[in-house]
């Protein structure tokens, strides 16, 4: 989409123009999360720049609101029940939601719309719904307000992201190197996770990582399944934000922005492997 | 390998082994296939219906279901079925009986207040008419004989009102619509459907509140995602890359930290406020209200929902070949023409696609609405929390969730027929 040399004023001024507006729209996409980072690092307890943070005043930021993170017990407690939760419904999602995509990636799969259709549905169910409809069931087979009822509630909702990511991997898959596997005495177990695991392991991180974040980010389905002992990160910042709202939601922000870098980081370099083995790309 | 077989037995090439028929043989081999295919899928497939489909049909039947009043008050409603609720006057003194009697069982057995909270939901006041008639009562001897009409009037003077009988009949089946008569802001406690007074009609409000942000919002990302999608398909992949990092970031930070964010931006001491007072455009005793109304849940779902709209149309510019708008400019079209009528109809299944998404979610929203929207920027799910968390209404909960998920899943239908459900791509 370069400007050719013959373009006439009113083409240059639209080429310009167009791209200041897509630059609007890009900071619009960032500021806020690029505001939040500084301003975690505010000295006082203030949602603004103070004027010692706009004259760059050391004076004016601190760690004081991370400081106050890494000790209060309320905190700590939202953050190992999230660390303790999500990786858990990632393992559940993970390994139930690959060995189904295996299967739904096979030539004849009787109902496979249908199916599909089911396998999603928790992604297109809106959370109130799913969040009350599994309150009743787990409170009637006992599991309301435990930590198992907690992780199959989350792995409920990431698998259709497991689902998802893994199909779209297996629609590369060559299935000649499972017969292949399977010609030279290789068990279908065997088969699966020295050929066609490694090969499809991108799509199975990727998925997996969809799945750690929903779990992590998760508010309305914890609420309704959990009790105060299964208290998340982030059903302890909505209720910080719904009731006083204290400046260290903004440092737990900015260290869960860190996160999603760290994931999107993740993701880009699976990509960008997954072109190089493909040979798309000579990179 | 199959040609050196078919040398070996050449006689009976069409056979397969231990001389069955091929096509026995294959269909054979295809059946295994499947099962083998469906015992994989099978343990998923189960977990979800157990574990999600299962449940929420539960969870919907109780929109239904309305046994609270047979159960407790069973006398009662035998003794009613005689009666005519179309003529003004009160009940005979043997459905009092009945009522004393079987209001006698329910304080005993503790039933008294779930039946009175049921016909609450319908008839404002019915716990403190239950309650006023339980202190009489429990007072009774076993042997009294009426007259129970009196007792139960000076109980309460509502109990002598025809309104609260002919509530008592029309909510007295097993199996109701009531609860999807309030979900729509009707009643029948008179026993003929009628809508509610309007300063208890909230539901179609926020139905339809729910419908049109849902639409602007729907919108508004195409009208900023658009030109990003466009931008993203039209430079450089180098750049592209580099761009798209921009809108993954977004994508991939928690929906509870861009709604905090947001909740600090807009506040009335935040900083945007902040900024607009310094430029000098907002005097600072007159900040603007941007949080706790609907402008804030616009913004703040604006920005959500912005990169699941760009995504599925950036994959889907990606493909339109560049050659096309070429051609038509060296046809003599100029830019506008090139681009409307080339362009803009190859891009319109990405505009379909992502507008649906976007749809989708924002209908089902409920976190963002809650924290800035205020009570003028509340969305159907926000009111469906409020009736399970404060009035406990459950059947209510039921009725309203049913009809925001059969918009959900008539558009999820629409979805698939689009952009078919396999073909949803992720980041």
């Amino acid at each position: 989409m370069a400007l050719p040399t013959y373009a006439t004023p009113l083409q240059r001024t639209w080429y310009y123009g167009f791209r200041v507006i897509c630059g609007l729209i890009f900071f619009f996409l960032m500021f806020p999360i690029a505001v939040i980072v500084p301003l975690s690092f505010n000295a006082q307890n203030y949602f603004t720049f103070t004027p010692e943070m706009l004259a760059l005043d050391p004076e004016g930021y601190s760690l004081h609101h991370y400081v106050d993170f890494f000790t209060n017990p309320d905190w700590q407690h939202a953050m190992w029940n999230s660390l303790s939760i999500a990786p858990m419904a990632t393992l559940v999602s993970v390994s139930l939601g690959t060995l189904a995509a295996v299967g739904l990636s096979q030539s004849h799969v009787p109902f496979k719309r249908v199916i599909m259709a089911v396998l999603i549905s928790p992604m297109i169910v809106p959370l109130i719904i799913s969040a009350a409809g599994m309150y009743f069931f787990f409170s009637t087979i006992g599991l309301q307000g435990t930590y198992w009822g907690v992780v199959l509630a989350h792995a409920i909702l990431g698998i259709p992201f497991v689902i998802i990511t893994v199909t779209a991997t297996l629609v590369g898959f060559d299935n000649s190197l499972t017969r292949a596997a399977a010609s030279m005495g290789a068990g279908p177990v065997r088969t699966f996770f020295k050929v066609q695991l490694p090969l499809i392991l991108p799509g199975v991180i990727s998925g997996a990582l969809f799945a750690f974040i929903t779990s992590f980010d998760e508010v309305v389905v914890v609420i309704f399944v959990g009790s105060a002992g299964q208290q998340t990160l982030p059903w302890q910042m909505f209720t910080g934000l719904r009731e006083q709202i204290s400046p260290t939601i903004l440092a737990v922000a900015t260290l869960m922005v860190g996160l999603s870098i760290l994931l999107l980081a993740t993701l880009e370099i699976l990509r960008r492997r997954n072109e190089r083995l493909r040979g798309m790309s000579p990179g | 390998m199959m040609s050196t077989q078919a040398t070996d037995h050449d006689e009976r090439s069409m056979d397969a082994r231990g001389g069955e028929p091929l096509k026995r043989s294959l269909a054979r081999a295809l059946r295994r296939q499947k099962i083998r295919a469906l015992l994989l899928i099978a343990p998923l497939l189960a977990f979800i219906v157990l574990g999600f489909l299962m449940p929420i049909g539960s969870m919907l039947f109780r929109s239904v279901e309305n046994p609270q009043i047979t159960d407790i008050l069973p006398r009662t409603v035998v003794a009613l079925a005689d009666w005519d609720a179309d003529s003004n006057e009160l009940p005979s003194e043997a459905v009092y009986t009945a009522l004393v009697s079987d209001l006698r069982i329910a304080i005993e057995e503790r039933t008294a207040m779930t039946m009175a909270r049921r016909m609450n939901y319908e008839m404002a006041g019915f716990t403190t008419m239950v309650r006023r008639a339980s202190r009489p009562l429990r007072r009774l001897d076993d042997d009294a004989t009426g007259p129970f009409r009196e007792l139960m009037i000076e109980a309460h003077d509502d109990w002598g009102d025809v309104a609260t009988w002919r509530a008592l009949k029309a909510y007295s089946s097993p199996y109701t619509v009531g609860y999807y008569l309030s979900a729509v802001d009707y009643t029948m406690v008179s026993g003929e459907i009628e809508p509610l007074p309007d300063n208890r009609s909230i539901h179609l409000m926020l139905f339809w509140r729910t419908a049109w942000m849902s639409g602007l919002i729907c919108f508004l990302t195409l009208l900023l995602g658009y030109p990003v999608a466009f931008l993203l398909a039209n430079v450089k992949e180098r750049y592209a890359n580099l761009l798209l990092i921009m809108v993954l970031l977004p994508f991939w930070t928690s929906l509870l930290v861009r709604t905090s964010a947001w909740k600090v931006l807009l506040q009335e001491q935040g900083v945007i406020n902040q900024l607009l007072v310094w430029i000098g455009l907002v005097a600072d005793d007159n900040r603007l209200a941007m949080i706790n109304n609907k402008f804030g849940v616009i913004v703040a779902m604006t920005h959500i929902l912005l990169p699941f709209m760009i995504l599925p149309l950036y994959s889907v510019m990606k493909t339109v070949p560049p050659s096309y708008v070429r051609a038509a400019k060296s046809l003599g079209a100029n830019d506008w023409t090139a681009f409307w009528r080339v362009y803009f109809p190859q891009s319109v299944p990405g505009i379909g696609a992502g507008a649906i998404l976007v749809f989708i979610m924002a209908v089902g929203y409920y976190i963002t609405p809650e924290l800035v929207g205020g009570p003028s920027g509340m969305f159907i799910s926000n009111r469906i929390a409020h009736q399970w968390n404060v009035s406990g209404n459950w059947g209510l909960v039921g009725a309203l969730g049913t009809i925001l998920l059969v918009a959900v899943l008539v558009l999820y239908w629409v979805y698939d027929k689009i952009v078919g459900i396999d073909n949803v791509k992720l980041g």
